[in-house]
């Protein structure tokens, strides 16, 4: 089949535009959340709606994951102090509206997150174990939860009216809403009791289970990892033990803010079938979570800028170059062609998604030659995902 | 007017325009190539395409993936991959490609199986959560775990009785592994650093030992994919650098998804009024709106165009070997798994057995 006749499978229900600015411009809108699979865009999404917002009258503060370096210059973030700061050249003032940004430093919500539930010396105490050093920094979860603890800080203030917030670059974007609750278990305790102390902590229960085989485990790991590695983990959590129900609260709290009315989540993605299929996974959690969509960003996609079908392109650059004719007219109309390939080849991958996801409003921002590393490119964003 | 075309698909030969060959024997000599690149940019398409390419002429190589993700399965359209080696494709010219997934609890459990005995009361462990717990409890234990699993791999001999113990013949002639992001790979590969979470003696401290001789042997070798973008060409720099840095040895740069160039690098001044006439020429009669359209897509060809170029120099400055394909039209699927490798081919990529 040409490109011409084929009726095109998405087209017949073309999914609902994604109206942005009505979703900035209406004040009950307190927390929008941008998610997505690593490498989609993001970071730029959420600071070019940011910087939207504000110039649209809202106090806005952006939260940002692991921003590029020329996009972090481009606001001013280059010191990584862990709080809001105001976006030099935002200028914003005649809307009535202010922008702030931060990049989340992980290490320190930790920190701070501990020092705010117990003693100074407690505090120390825990610092000092190497086993909080390597939760703190390490532990594949930690980005995700620290997110979501400076998100709940930010709300928690009162300060801003808009906080926009972007997740970190995960190899899956479910894993922002699945770390904190694994982190979680991981701290309560539970297992570490059974490693250190199995016949005691576990119970007759799982005694009959498993028998003396936990006993094995418990010593074939602590070959692994050193007898020095558990004492330090069993320390750690004995200390942590005292904080653990004041941590829960708050991660309960912060989930029922992403559930609460004022709160959307934008999925990011890009025409690209990982990214989709990463965004459907999203979408259907967000649903069982009953977590609510605005809908969908999908960045960089290549539009064609005239109707000209593929095929007639083709033909007319064939025609030219066996007559000798125009080497440049060829050369664009065959440019043309290439560009109606890609565009077929996103509406296919596109169209996988709509027929599962067929009531997500999207909006689609067209590839830049470059890369974003100033706010202008970060307004020229901002208007494309709002035209 | 002279419009260049030489970059076209199937134009790239066994050298670059710089004239840096391809893919130089050390390349063809090493067993194990680690594919790494940034998110997005077809690191697993290649990886899988490099196995193809490398299992052709009655080879047989294996293709492995750390991240859990079942990236293989889909790219090879076959169901997920249990955690057991499993012949995935067959390779041009005869051969076969096999694929693994590997997993740090699995491969935990494996390791205890062996040394302790623990018979089928792991499965229980792992349900429990126990197996998952103490491989979070040292970070460096999942990466340690992982990369023993591809050492084994790499190390295997033909025929692993008694019987056979004599021929040293390894089982595969290449193992490639789809390794994580430029990001995360540096460190995922510093076995060393890993090691010095764990305990100083024991089965798995043995062989991390083995896995940072071979990660740092000339039997090894990273490849970085990437694309003719800013960002992702800076993150090719930066990885080489680093794995430089961590004394691991850098292959290829894998320059995916290139898509032709149609008009050269300075505009050519395409203007509306001589467009118009050449549509004209070759039949066509455009409204002005249609023409503009074109237009437009000439100047922002142009402009990425100059970025390329830009990002092009700053990659051949590294003086790596390069390998360029193409995007394809219709995506990858498995057939265009077979092209990408046929290209690769083309390219002078092989395995010297």
């Amino acid at each position: 089949m040409t490109a011409e006749t084929v009726p095109d499978a998405g087209r017949g229900r073309r999914p609902q535009h994604l109206d942005l600015d009505a979703l900035i411009d209406d004040r009950s809108t307190r927390v929008v959340v941008c998610c997505g699979s690593g490498g989609v865009g993001k970071t730029t999404t959420a600071a070019a709606l940011a910087l939207r917002a504000a110039a649209r009258g809202r106090r806005v503060v952006v939260l940002t994951i692991d921003p590029a370096k020329r996009l972090a210059q481009s606001m001013g973030l280059e010191e990584l102090d862990n709080e809001p700061r105001v976006v030099p050249g935002a200028s914003v003032g005649a809307s009535g509206g202010e922008l702030q940004a931060m990049m989340l430093d992980m290490r320190r919500t930790f920190d701070e997150m501990v020092s705010g539930h117990t003693t100074p010396d407690r505090a120390q105490a825990i610092f000092d174990n190497p086993f909080y050093q390597t939760i703190s920094s390490s532990f594949s979860g930690t980005q995700e939860y620290m997110a979501m603890e400076k998100l709940g800080q930010l709300a928690a203030t009162g300060r801003w009216d808009l906080i926009i917030v972007d997740t970190p670059p995960s190899r899956s974007a479910l894993d922002f809403l699945d770390a904190p609750q694994r982190l979680s278990s991981f701290l309560d305790g539970r297992m570490i009791r059974l490693l250190s102390a199995p016949a005691r902590a576990g119970g007759s229960a799982l005694r009959k289970l498993v028998g003396s085989t936990f006993n094995l485990f418990a010593k074939a790991v602590s070959t692994i990892l050193g007898g020095q590695m558990l004492a330090d983990a069993s320390a750690f959590v004995q200390a942590f033990d005292t904080l653990f129900g004041g941590f829960q609260e708050r991660a309960n709290a912060t989930y029922q803010l992403l559930r609460a009315p004022g709160t959307a989540f934008i999925v990011v993605a890009a025409p690209e079938p990982d990214a989709l299929r990463e965004a459907s996974y999203f979408v259907e959690r967000l649903g069982n979570e009953r977590m609510p969509l605005a809908g969908m960003v999908l960045n960089r996609t290549h539009p064609v800028h005239a109707t000209l079908s593929g095929a007639r392109a083709r033909e007319g650059a064939e025609s030219l170059e066996a007559a000798r004719g125009d080497a440049t007219t060829a050369a664009v109309l065959r440019l043309h062609a290439d560009r109606v390939e890609t565009a077929e080849r996103e509406r296919r991958v596109l169209a996988r998604f709509t027929r599962a996801h067929p009531t997500v409003p999207m909006v689609d921002v067209p590839a830049m030659a470059t890369d974003v590393h100033d706010l202008d490119g970060l307004r020229a964003i901002g208007d494309l995902l709002t035209s | 007017m002279a419009v260049s075309t030489q970059r076209e698909t199937g134009a790239a030969g066994l050298f670059d325009e710089a004239g840096v060959e391809r893919w130089p024997d050390a390349l063809a000599g090493a067993r194990l190539h680690v594919v790494t690149g940034k998110g997005g940019t077809g690191k697993s398409t290649l990886a899988a395409a490099l196995a193809l390419a490398l299992a052709a002429d009655g080879g047989r190589t294996l293709l492995v993936e750390v991240e859990g993700r079942q990236g293989i399965a889909q790219l090879f359209d076959t169901p997920p991959l249990p955690y057991a080696e499993q012949r995935i494709a067959v390779a041009p010219d005869g051969g076969e490609v096999r694929g693994l997934a590997v997993d740090a609890e699995e491969a935990l459990l494996e390791y205890l199986e062996m040394f302790y005995n623990l018979g089928l009361a792991g499965r229980t462990l792992r349900r429990m959560g126990a197996v998952e717990f103490a491989t979070t409890l040292a970070p460096g234990l999942r990466d340690v775990l992982l990369t023993g699993k591809v050492k084994e791999c790499v190390g295997r001999t033909v025929g692993d009785d008694r019987r056979s113990r004599g021929s040293r013949r390894p089982l595969y002639d290449a193992v490639i592994l789809d390794a994580p992001p430029t990001g995360r790979v540096v460190k995922f590969l510093d076995v060393t650093k890993a090691m010095g979470t764990l305990a100083r003696t024991g089965p798995i401290r043995t062989q991390s030992e083995g896995v940072v001789a071979l990660l740092h042997s000339p039997q090894t070798v990273v490849h970085v994919v990437t694309q003719l973008e800013d960002l992702p060409v800076q993150e090719t720099l930066d990885t080489v650098d680093e794995l430089t840095g961590a004394n691991l040895p850098a292959g290829a740069v894998m320059v995916n998804r290139v898509r032709p160039a149609r008009l050269p690098v300075a505009g050519v001044g395409v203007d509306g009024d001589g467009l118009r006439a050449g549509l004209e020429a070759a039949g066509l009669f455009l409204k002005d709106d249609e023409v503009d359209g074109l237009l437009t897509e000439v100047g922002e060809h142009t402009e990425r165009l100059a970025v390329e170029s830009g990002v092009r120099s700053r990659l051949d400055a590294a003086g790596m070997p390069q390998i360029e394909l193409p995007e394809l039209a219709d995506g990858v699927d498995l057939g265009g798994l077979y092209e990408l490798a046929e290209l690769l081919r083309e390219q002078g990529v092989r395995h010297d057995r």
